[in-house]
């Protein structure tokens, strides 16, 4: 990670551990938070080919009822969630086979519809999903170890941290790499990329199944923290979250959906408890100001901040 | 078997009605304005929730039997001619320029907006109003009672809105110059066509339909919160498999579609919602671009 990133990144994680060591409930938080901030993560590679998935809380879905369904036999945290990537990236490249033909409505609408068709089916079969109720899921042990509650939690920060910026410089290469070049060729002019000899569907492919890993990653991470499942995890209101994360954190950076993220949530904390029934409302004007006005996001303004800075003598 | 197959298929006919209403409003209206509106899909719940009040206000009235229709178009009228230009002139005017992404984000957000405007309105208790329904009255088909309001009105509307609107579009000057637009918006303007004045006269329309589509399904159902979604990606099942832009073809895919899914109803009640998406995918591998439609030229 080159310098410009590695600060920002420095001074995030030392805020994020020093506010939840203030205030513990901030851990709980924070762990959701950066979970998502994996699946915005997703999000914008989508975004970097100009496409966008209403569907994406189906792979959060896919890889949190994974989890819960393996717990009963599973025990060790180090196992759910590389099982609940699994599953997810299998999901994923099925539907991608398929959505990867699409491009920018067709895209967004068909994966807005598997995500309904299977949230609609987590409901319904109530025999394997217990509906609405959802699924328990017991705490499971870290590396062997049963941990207590308070420990546990400072265990999954830690962890999600550590996913996030691993993560985050993985994604940072794979952009730089030739494969993550193709991306934008697919926004710009995907005919030209063909005529270079790159299959567009193959690199919007790898594209999709790595995002579709990536919330499957954040839906393990959020069974395993929130300790409870429901089918509203692949409710279109949770894909359209990830959505507005990545347009409030802006697509310029890696560190864009992390922030987003963490913003967000903070916020939500309050609001949607003042609110809860314009919860959506604030979300759906706050997402229409950005697209309007300041399209580059919280990551945007930050960059500003910084070269207005730079530039004075 | 054969009860419950004729029951399948006349619940298919009245449904298949109601998702053509709001399918034929979103291909018009992206025909014609590039725009895939995912409002419209609130569009057509709110018609829904405003019909409900109009009703049970009506029906406190003393000519309550002989309101119960009208107040179904006029609720229709009154959401698409209120929403559809406000929308249409503060937030779709400023983005047709802008790519699809942005597009789709834009009415993502409206939607997003309208659903909690929704539930501020009316809150989240289900609602039911069927004056209507109750005004027209019963009928027998063979050995079964069913509703005259779903077995003639509904699939009748539709049908008026089919051929009115195919008449409308090839007959009339305005339907003409809409139709101008939508196949060459600049040579159009240039033959003096006010191609705004075009964009906000469909956009009207088909939030009028959408509502309209609301309005009629008010009657049958309950209404809750997130009618509006299964509604929006439902109808643009219906839409994609015809074809984007395909007018007849929706009332065909319409038809198809709500056929599938009330035999799954009475058949395969847990698949029901997944019929019609089963149906969209099968079409989509074949033929790409719809039953319809037909492959965009690629920009090079």
């Amino acid at each position: 990670m080159e310098p410009r990133l590695a600060l920002p990144a420095a001074a995030g994680v030392a805020l994020v551990v020093g506010l939840a060591a203030a205030a513990p409930w901030l851990k709980f938080v924070f762990t959701i938070a950066l979970a998502k901030g994996l699946a915005v993560l997703g999000i914008l590679l989508l975004l970097r080919a100009g496409q966008v998935s209403f569907g994406h809380a189906l792979y959060v879905a896919v890889g949190a009822y994974t989890v819960a369904f393996a717990r009963p036999g599973i025990g060790e945290l180090l196992v759910l969630l590389p099982l609940a990537v699994a599953s997810a990236t299998a999901v994923g490249f099925l539907v991608g086979l398929f959505v990867a033909r699409y491009r920018d409505i067709f895209f967004g609408m068909l994966n807005l519809a598997f995500s309904m068709v299977f949230y609609s089916l987590l409901e319904k079969l109530y025999t394997y999903t217990h509906g609405t109720d959802g699924i328990r899921v017991d705490r499971p042990s870290f590396a062997g170890i049963l941990l207590d509650r308070v420990p546990y939690e400072w265990v999954m920060l830690a962890l999600v941290l550590a996913l996030s910026l691993g993560l985050g410089a993985l994604a940072r290469v794979f952009l730089a790499s030739p494969l993550g070049q193709a991306l934008p060729a697919i926004k710009t002019r995907e005919t030209r990329l063909e005529f270079a000899g790159i299959s567009a569907r193959r690199v919007l492919l790898v594209a999709y199944v790595a995002s579709a890993a990536l919330a499957g990653l954040a839906g393990g991470i959020i069974a395993v923290t929130t300790l409870h499942v429901t089918p509203l995890l692949a409710y279109w209101t949770h894909s359209g979250e990830l959505v507005f994360i990545a347009i409030l954190g802006g697509g310029g950076s890696v560190l864009g959906p992390f922030l987003g993220a963490i913003v967000f949530e903070l916020v939500r904390v309050y609001a949607s408890a003042a609110f809860p029934d314009a919860w959506q409302m604030i979300l759906g004007a706050v997402l229409l100001g950005i697209i309007l006005f300041a399209s580059r996001g919280l990551w945007g303004l930050y960059e500003d901040l910084v070269s207005r800075r730079g530039a004075r003598p | 078997m054969t009860l419950l197959l004729l029951l399948a298929i006349l619940d298919g006919l009245a449904y298949a009605a109601l998702v053509f209403m709001v399918a034929v409003g979103l291909t018009l209206v992206f025909g014609v304005l590039r725009v895939l509106n995912i409002a419209h899909g609130s569009f057509f719940a709110i018609g829904a929730y405003v019909a409900a009040t109009l009703g049970t206000a009506a029906a406190a009235t003393a000519a309550a039997p002989a309101l119960a229709l009208p107040v179904l178009l006029l609720a229709a009228v009154l959401v698409g001619g209120a929403l559809g230009p406000v929308v249409e002139k503060l937030l779709l005017s400023r983005i047709y320029v802008k790519d699809h992404v942005l597009q789709l984000l834009v009415t993502f957000a409206l939607f997003m907006v309208l659903e909690d405007v929704q539930k501020l309105i009316w809150g989240v208790q289900p609602i039911f109003q069927d004056a209507a329904v109750k005004a027209l009255g019963p009928v027998e088909v063979g050995d079964i009672v069913y509703t005259r309001y779903q077995l003639f009105l509904l699939p009748g509307v539709a049908a008026v809105t089919l051929i009115g609107l195919m008449w409308f579009l090839r007959r009339t000057l305005t339907g003409r110059v809409i139709v101008a637009v939508t196949h060459d918006r600049e040579a159009a303007t240039a033959m003096g066509i006010d191609a705004q004045r075009v964009y906000l006269l469909t956009f009207t329309f088909g939030t009028m339909l959408a509502a309209l589509g609301g309005a009629l399904a008010s009657p049958t159902t309950s209404l809750v919160p997130g009618i509006g979604v299964n509604m929006i990606v439902l109808s643009f099942a219906v839409v994609a498999t015809a074809g984007l832009g395909q007018i007849e073809g929706a009332a065909l895919t319409a038809l198809l579609i709500g056929l599938g899914r009330s035999v799954a109803v009475y058949f395969a009640p847990e698949f029901e919602v997944v019929i019609p998406y089963i149906i969209m995918v099968v079409v989509l591998l074949v033929r790409p671009y719809g039953i319809f439609g037909s492959p965009e030229l690629r920009r090079v």
